[in-house]
């Protein structure tokens, strides 16, 4: 018999303790996603029966009258396409940048890190900052305010996922369109923009996806409006403030509104994400 | 044939010129944020100098500020979600790298990071609705009346149970920064060259064998990394610890009791706020969530990118 020098205790030990850590590992998962599948459960379970016609046809009503989101959901369309329309065009210039001129540069790198920086920055401070800026020196809250609040939420989005999906074309196709003598800002509109348009439309997507939930810019700059207003001079409602307004009051028939707001812009939010992930390339990396 | 060179040479400069100058506007919006910050805070900073950080007075009436009790739920809030978070999402990522079968990666990945695409007023509402009270009519008398008699430990647990609290706030904080950690730390488990892993299981080890001395050495700098970016959002998160903090500017022993971090601070009061050092006041508290963010995902940046650069020496 060949003599075994492995010491079965210590073997089921750890394999014991293996199992142990696997098991755990797998409720974290569950855990994880256990929230997700709970959080999406009760929106249903509160707002679906309150989605009807009036909400999208009838502005925010006074408390114990009916109404609906309407001019709610046209100020946060608003809202975020002049902050998309704002942010896109620049960050992805400032992608291009990155990646087609100063990719190797110290500048660029510092620009990286600062775009990072913008990325995870507390979004409140962005409407402290556009407050400052903005609503102190034109003396009121506006719905300019709010869009620009907003384009600095999706300009580093944009940035990033630009040059990112920029790096990804290969360098030989610059090359041969180069060697056809195509000038540079030729090569980049025409050739390295078409490779990697299917990436850049998914940045700009995920920054719209960002963008149209948030609430704490939008509390100082577009601040919010009972009325129907299609002016972006002046306050402006949108559904973020709206639902954090309706859901924080005493009123039955607010709080329904809130939740019925708030199944409204979770589902477009997860659409849109879900959309860009099946019928688009990601980027790789999500932070 | 010349015109054309020509016209192709100004459109190159053109368009060479305008995306420096919108890259230069990121780095400006960041330095123009600094300064903004730091001009609104200065009438605030002159009038209560360093005693700003430690004075826990909040009275808009005679207009004494200090930040020190936001700061205080600030980061206790925060260091909750991290003591939740971290295990979990490293779970979560160890399950999707070592366990997962494959068909079933791509789903749960997506619905993790569909969990970070949910706004955080959606959370915020959901806490105060749905899981505060169920925490105030279950969770929270449970702790107290298990731990609520040790001396020391029982202060944390004291408190009528009213659902919404620190504790709560941190609960809710740990679900939103789940996402993003785990997202990162599969991430960087994925990069671990498989001829190391393989050699490890090649003498025995066990997967968790694997996992703790091999993966983890390899990315600990990432992973540490991944885990200051989720202190970063946990930091400067506002609408969902808005809803549930419950707006008090006390500082409790009790986590069950209401309390306030800086943004909801912000969140709460900065509409209302009259007067130029009260509207001061909260900017200095703006001012110091952001270099206190600023730093953290600077190191956070600093960890990410050391280790990328690792990596290229490596392979």
């Amino acid at each position: 018999m060949i003599q075994s020098n492995i010491d079965i205790k210590l073997y089921r030990r750890r394999r014991l303790f293996n199992y142990v850590v696997l098991f755990v590992s797998v409720l974290t998962t569950i855990f994880g996603l256990f929230w997700l599948v709970w959080l999406l459960w009760t929106l249903i379970g509160q707002g679906f029966q309150y989605i009807n016609l009036d909400l999208f046809f009838k502005a925010t009503p006074p408390p114990g009258s009916n109404g609906g989101l309407a001019n709610a959901i046209v100020g946060s369309l608003m809202l975020t396409i002049v902050g998309v329309l704002i942010g896109t065009p620049m960050g992805v210039l400032a992608g291009t940048y990155l990646s087609e001129y100063a990719r190797y540069s110290k500048l660029a790198t510092l620009i990286r890190f600062v775009n990072d920086i913008l990325l995870s920055a507390p979004s409140i401070i962005l409407g402290v900052f556009v407050y400052e800026i903005v609503v102190i020196s034109t003396g009121h809250f506006s719905g300019w305010a709010g869009s620009l609040a907003l384009s600095l939420i999706a300009l580093p989005i944009v940035v990033r996922t630009t040059e990112d999906m920029l790096r990804l074309v290969p360098n030989s196709v610059r090359e041969a369109a180069a060697a056809l003598g195509a000038p540079q800002w030729k090569v980049t509109i025409a050739i390295v923009y078409r490779a990697a348009r299917s990436g850049i439309l998914t940045g700009i997507l995920l920054a719209v996806a960002r963008i149209s939930g948030e609430t704490a810019p939008l509390l100082f700059t577009a601040l919010n409006n009972q009325f129907w207003s299609h002016t972006m001079n002046e306050p402006i409602a949108n559904l973020p403030v709206v639902i954090f307004q309706f859901a924080m009051s005493p009123y039955d028939d607010w709080q329904h509104l809130a939740w019925a707001g708030a199944l409204l812009i979770t589902f477009s939010v997860l659409t849109l994400n879900i959309i860009v992930r099946l019928f688009l390339r990601t980027p790789k990396s999500s932070y | 044939m010349d015109t054309s060179l020509k016209r192709g040479a100004v459109f190159d400069k053109l368009f060479y010129h305008s995306t420096r100058l919108c890259a230069f506007a990121v780095l400006l919006v960041v330095i123009a944020i600094i300064i903004s910050l730091i001009i609104g805070a200065w009438p605030a900073l002159k009038k209560f100098g360093f005693g700003f950080l430690t004075s826990t007075a909040w009275n808009p009436v005679t207009e004494e500020f200090g930040a020190l009790v936001s700061i205080y739920g600030t980061l206790l809030t925060s260091a909750i979600a991290m003591a939740i978070g971290v295990p979990v999402s490293f779970g979560i990522a160890l399950f999707i790298t070592e366990l997962c079968p494959v068909w079933l990666k791509r789903p749960i990945g997506i619905a993790i990071e569909l969990l970070a695409a949910i706004p955080s007023i959606i959370y915020g509402m959901w806490g105060l609705f749905i899981l505060a009270p169920l925490f105030g009519d279950y969770v929270e008398p449970w702790f107290t009346n298990h731990f609520g008699d040790i001396p020391l430990l029982g202060a944390l647990f004291s408190g009528p149970p009213m659902g919404i609290g620190v504790a709560t706030a941190g609960i809710i904080l740990a679900i939103m920064v789940i996402p993003f950690m785990a997202a990162v730390m599969r991430d960087m488990f994925e990069v671990v060259p498989a001829v190391l892993k393989e050699s490890a299981y090649g003498i025995g080890a066990t997967t968790w064998e694997v996992i703790y001395k091999v993966v983890l050495p390899y990315t600990k700098i990432g992973v540490v990394g991944g885990i200051m970016l989720g202190l970063g959002r946990a930091l400067g998160e506002t609408m969902a610890v808005t809803f549930v903090i419950g707006n008090a500017n006390r500082i409790n022993a009790s986590l069950f009791m209401p309390g306030n971090t800086i943004s909801s601070s912000l969140a709460n009061q900065f509409t209302e706020a009259v007067g130029e050092i009260y509207t001061s006041s909260l900017i200095a508290l703006g001012l110091i969530l952001f270099l206190i963010t600023f730093i953290v995902l600077a190191l956070a940046k600093l960890l990410l990118y050391r280790l990328s650069k690792q990596e290229g020496s490596r392979t």
